[in-house]
């Protein structure tokens, strides 16, 4: 049983409008690399150049925010949720595009 | 023959001892472990009492003492209206065997009128009494959480999607202050979801018309409209005036100066959110659990929302997330059950489902971490050169 992605309202327009994935991976890292290979254009959404998570998102393994594990590193096991959970400011003006971006 | 009451009033006082106001007064001041037992009527004491009396009326006295003052040697003093009561009463402890018992000659009325320090307990009047039947049945509320909701002065930061709903069930609960801020005026697109507006209102005030409708649904209460746009330099002077925060925002910069002022003031910031069929709600009150800036450090960079388009929401959404706000709210004057602090509760419409995720203090919090001085108040920028509203 692989881990379940929950994917956040404003980021389901890169995963083809479904608000879960099943994917695989050891951990958080590699779950979200996996992310990425199914919908080209989300890892950049959710961490930084280096890698990291950005300052305004959060992901949660469980019911646990990972930066209170070991971050990305955070092992990861067949069952487990993976929630990104970005901060919401509501139905404010520009919201969406501020997580879909649009640097490049 | 037959004894008049005067003659077993000054037989009484044969027996038992009398204190003036001025040494009840003194004593009550030492610091020693003072019985104060106040042996009028409940009509009366509704009118006033000393500071930190029992009441028993005389004829429960001798019932009740001893679930009260079990110890035969706890020092008692009994007062009354005038002195006449309280010495019958003295007298009545002595028998049971207390050993040191005084009646406060003069009584309440001398007391006052010396202009001693009176408390006056806050009732229920009939008309709340009806109001609030269904709260009164509940004994996590009941005379005394009612008394508590209407002394509660709560701030909504927002009359839109989140606030009006909030703020309608807080006016209904008898929320007794209720601060409405919002600089916007109600527009036609609002009415999906904002509730206390009305179609006839359109273009006016949004606080003014918040007043009107909460007013209407409870009289009894007082609305505070305050037609403002929140800045760092009016944050601190709005929210010092109010207990509790609901943030009803719907931008990033009011989130984090809701937040900040919040973590300064040391106040709860009943924090709620929704996106589309998406809902979030917490209670940010540091340090028993983090503060906004725990989670989301900064807001994401204006650069990265280069045009605007409003994010559209199901109207029914904010309903549910702003009661769940109010709820929180409630139980928060009320000291109830286990509040939000420290959990985020994620509504998913669409599947019918709610979660909780765990949210923790950041120890190296910039705002609320340990330690830290304040860094003071930052106005981001608006990711929109004119943004729609402050509040959904």
């Amino acid at each position: 049983m692989p881990v379940t992605v929950r994917i956040p309202t404003p980021l389901r327009p890169l995963s083809h409008g479904r608000d879960s994935v099943q994917l695989a991976g050891a951990t958080a890292r590699q779950v979200l690399e996996s992310l990425e290979r199914e919908c080209p254009g989300m890892s950049s959404r959710i961490c930084d150049e280096r890698g990291e998570l950005r300052r305004f998102v959060n992901l949660f393994l469980n019911e646990e925010d990972v930066r209170q594990l070991n971050g990305l590193d955070s092992p990861v096991v067949d069952g487990d949720i993976l929630s990104i959970v970005p901060a919401i400011a509501g139905g404010a003006p520009g919201f969406d595009r501020a997580l879909l971006g649009t640097r490049d | 023959m037959a004894t008049t009451i005067k003659e077993l009033m000054s037989e009484i006082r044969t027996r038992v001892k009398e204190a003036t106001t001025t040494e009840v007064k003194a004593r009550t001041q030492s610091g020693e472990p003072l019985v104060l037992i106040d042996v009028r009527e409940p009509d009366e004491v509704d009118q006033g009492h000393l500071p930190g009396a029992t009441h028993i009326p005389r004829g429960f006295l001798e019932l009740r003492i001893e679930a009260l003052a079990p110890d035969r040697a706890t020092p008692i003093v009994a007062y009354c209206a005038a002195g006449n009561r309280s010495l019958l009463a003295a007298e009545g402890l002595q028998r049971l065997g207390y050993k040191n018992v005084v009646s406060m000659s003069g009584g309440f009325n001398r007391w006052r009128d010396e202009g001693n320090p009176v408390v006056v307990p806050r009732r229920l009047s009939e008309a709340d009494r009806r109001r609030y039947s269904r709260h009164l049945m509940i004994p996590e509320v009941a005379e005394a959480g009612q008394i508590k909701l209407l002394q509660a002065k709560v701030l909504l930061v927002g009359a839109g999607g989140l606030g009006c709903p909030a703020a309608y069930y807080l006016a209904a609960a008898g929320v007794g202050t209720l601060g409405v801020l919002d600089f916007d005026k109600v527009d036609e697109s609002n009415l999906q979801r904002q509730i206390l507006h009305t179609m006839d209102r359109v273009g006016t005030s949004k606080t003014e018309s918040a007043r009107r409708t909460l007013l209407g649904l409870n009289p009894g209460i007082n609305v505070i409209p305050i037609e403002a746009r929140l800045t760092s330099a009016n944050v601190e002077s709005i929210f010092q005036d109010y207990e509790i925060i609901v943030d009803g925002s719907d931008n990033f910069p009011t989130r984090y100066l809701v937040n900040d002022a919040c973590v300064l003031l040391k106040k709860p910031n009943v924090h709620g959110s929704v996106y589309r069929f998406e809902g979030q709600v917490t209670v940010f009150h540091p340090p028993a659990g983090p503060c906004y800036r725990c989670l989301y450090p900064e807001p994401p960079p204006a650069e990265l929302a280069p045009s605007c388009a409003d994010a559209g929401v199901l109207g029914v959404l904010p309903g549910v997330v702003g009661l769940l706000e109010a709820v929180e709210t409630v139980k928060l004057i009320l000291g109830a059950g286990e509040s939000l602090v420290g959990r985020l509760l994620h509504y998913d419409a669409l599947k019918a489902e709610f979660r909780t995720l765990r949210l923790r203090r950041d120890p190296k919090c910039r705002y609320c971490g340990d330690g830290v001085r304040f860094p003071g108040f930052v106005d981001y920028e608006m990711f929109c050169a004119n943004p729609a509203s402050v509040a959904h």
